[in-house]
């Protein structure tokens, strides 16, 4: 028998290798049940590796393949969480600040037409078409852990390229320190655009090496498909270090700037949201502890443990020299 | 309607509806109906629960003197109960499901976390009302003492909408908080209304004396 490695594999697979779909979710069913018991528990982890070989798209939206990643971190081994929860679990205030509100509201969001500026401190400003942005580097899976300033997490296998990519092409001034990302606010779309939750347009920014950093993603789909639009179809951005909602969605603007840019949840609440806003167990939110998740369907559902967290959600080998000699409890 | 109020059947058909929420969500949990975060959903629908009985309760009087239902009054300590009932599953759900029943974790996140201090002062404070809500307390303690006890249940409104509005701080969002706090104030402010009313009746049948000495006053 021929051992297939991920790409070619996943590239050109011939038809009859695709494990049918009823034979895959027979297995997940399975797994649940496998899960579901207390005996099962110990082989539920090993069954649910041979369930992750491969990321099935879930046959909702366009296909968008990504080719195996080589950049160090980018392939979580974790169980995926569930397509159905992560595209049903989700923050997005702009439809509704219940996490059951955007998948319920963000059918309205139009993707197409859709371009990105390029504006700020850069020698080659200009507009992307969200074409021409998809097609401008080779579409990598990257499987990342989500953590959430709330306490829960996922493990998502995103599609998309290194946002250096696109930082290189359009030649940032030597004194672009900071890049900020500004994401669409259209009341006749969005629906809580213009509530008092927060001030919009949503805006995040990272510092130029964080910007930089290969794991740093910018984000067209997930599961092998397009992003949902409660997702943050058609581009956002990932950055698995930090907390979710410093990865905006829905982006229509990335300006290099000189100044650390006001970011959205920082001007709402400067003392529980930081500009950094690493994972890090050790600094709690001024509300509740940090020092734990819910990784959502974990196996035991409602009765699952919570786990620890990880310094840098557990990409401290990778990026943990961009911080080296900062005091992190100052800048959170 | 009265007669409705008293019908034999009448209670336990109450006592049914008042469960069927909770039904609802075991039956939820059990087929995995609750959504992502289950534990989450849970702990939030039993917290919704308990300031909807809450509300449910305090309407009790109002709409019993105001509409003259009489019937209404059998009613009142099963739907406080179930206030108890349904604070006390909120709080086994966040002890169990969120904090695993680490009584340290517990305590410290008691100490540390502002709302959840306030809701669990509320159930604290709850709690004694639970316990003497049967015949034998109520002789025991004097209905005068009685009342006194039972008037602490004000308090414990108060800190469960504020408890509820810190934790919806963190968000801005308190559409919710107003509604329940708006139902609330009305409750309370009906009591204050009905007080000052029947503190006038007697002075009215006073009124000659009154008013005779009111002339000289103006």
């Amino acid at each position: 028998m021929l051992i297939r490695s991920r790409d070619n594999g996943f590239t050109h697979p011939a038809s009859s290798e695709i494990t049918s779909r009823s034979a895959y979710e027979g297995r997940r069913d399975l797994l649940k049940l496998m899960a579901g018991g207390a005996a099962g528990a110990a082989l539920a982890g090993w069954a649910a590796r041979d369930a992750m070989a491969q990321t099935v798209a879930p046959g909702k939206l366009a296909a968008l393949k990504g080719g195996k990643s080589a950049v160090p971190g980018a392939q979580s081994m974790e169980k995926l969480t569930d397509y159905k929860d992560a595209s049903s679990y989700n923050n997005f205030y702009e439809f509704g600040t219940d996490k059951g509100d955007p998948v319920k509201n963000a059918g309205t969001l139009k993707t197409r037409p859709w371009t990105v500026e390029i504006e700020g401190l850069v020698k080659k400003p200009g507009k992307y078409g969200i074409e021409d942005l998809i097609k401008l580097s080779a579409q990598e899976e990257r499987i990342y852990r989500l953590r959430c300033v709330e306490g829960w997490s996922m493990v998502i296998p995103w599609v998309g390229y290194s946002l250096a990519e696109l930082i290189k092409k359009v030649e940032p001034q030597s004194n672009a320190k900071y890049v900020e990302f500004v994401t669409l606010a259209d009341p006749k779309t969005m629906p809580f655009v213009g509530s008092r939750v927060l001030d919009w347009p949503y805006a995040e920014g990272l510092r130029m090496d964080e910007a930089m950093h290969p794991l740093t993603l910018l984000t067209f789909g997930m599961y092998g498909e397009v992003l949902p639009n409660q997702n943050g179809a058609p581009v956002r951005i990932v950055v698995p270090w930090k907390y979710g909602f410093k990865s905006a969605k829905s982006i229509v603007k990335i300006r290099f700037v000189e100044k650390e840019p006001s970011t959205a949840w920082n001007k709402s609440a400067a003392n529980e949201y930081g500009f950094y806003s690493n994972v890090n167990p050790n600094v709690d939110h001024p509300r509740w502890s940090q020092a734990t998740e819910r990784r959502i369907g974990d196996g035991g559902g409602l009765f699952a443990k919570r786990r620890k967290t990880e310094m840098f959600n557990g990409y401290e080998a990778q990026v943990g020299q961009l911080y080296a000699g900062m005091d992190l409890k100052k800048f959170y | 309607m009265n007669k409705l109020l008293l019908h034999k059947a009448a209670k336990p058909l109450v006592f049914l509806l008042c469960l069927l929420p909770f039904a609802w969500l075991v039956f939820g949990a059990v087929t995995d109906g609750l959504g992502a975060n289950p534990a989450e959903y849970l702990i939030r629908s039993t917290g919704d629960w308990t300031l909807r009985f809450l509300c449910i309760v305090l309407a009790v009087t109002p709409l019993r003197v105001s509409l003259k239902l009489t019937g209404l009054a059998r009613y009142r300590r099963m739907l406080g109960l179930f206030a108890y009932f349904y604070v006390a599953v909120h709080l086994l759900s966040y002890s169990w499901f969120d904090m695993g029943f680490e009584v340290g974790d517990i305590a410290r996140d008691i100490a540390k976390r502002p709302f959840i201090l306030v809701g669990f002062a509320a159930f604290v404070l709850l709690t004694p009302l639970a316990a003497t809500s049967f015949n034998r307390a109520i002789k025991a303690l004097g209905a005068k003492r009685w009342q006194r006890l039972h008037k602490l249940v004000y308090l414990i409104a108060g800190l469960g909408l504020l408890h509820f509005f810190w934790m919806r701080a963190g968000k801005n969002n308190f559409a919710e908080v107003f509604v329940y706090a708006g139902i609330v104030a009305a409750l309370l402010a009906w009591r204050v209304w009905h007080f000052v009313r029947q503190k006038q009746k007697p002075a009215a049948a006073r009124a000659p004396a009154v008013a005779r000495v009111q002339p000289t006053k103006s």
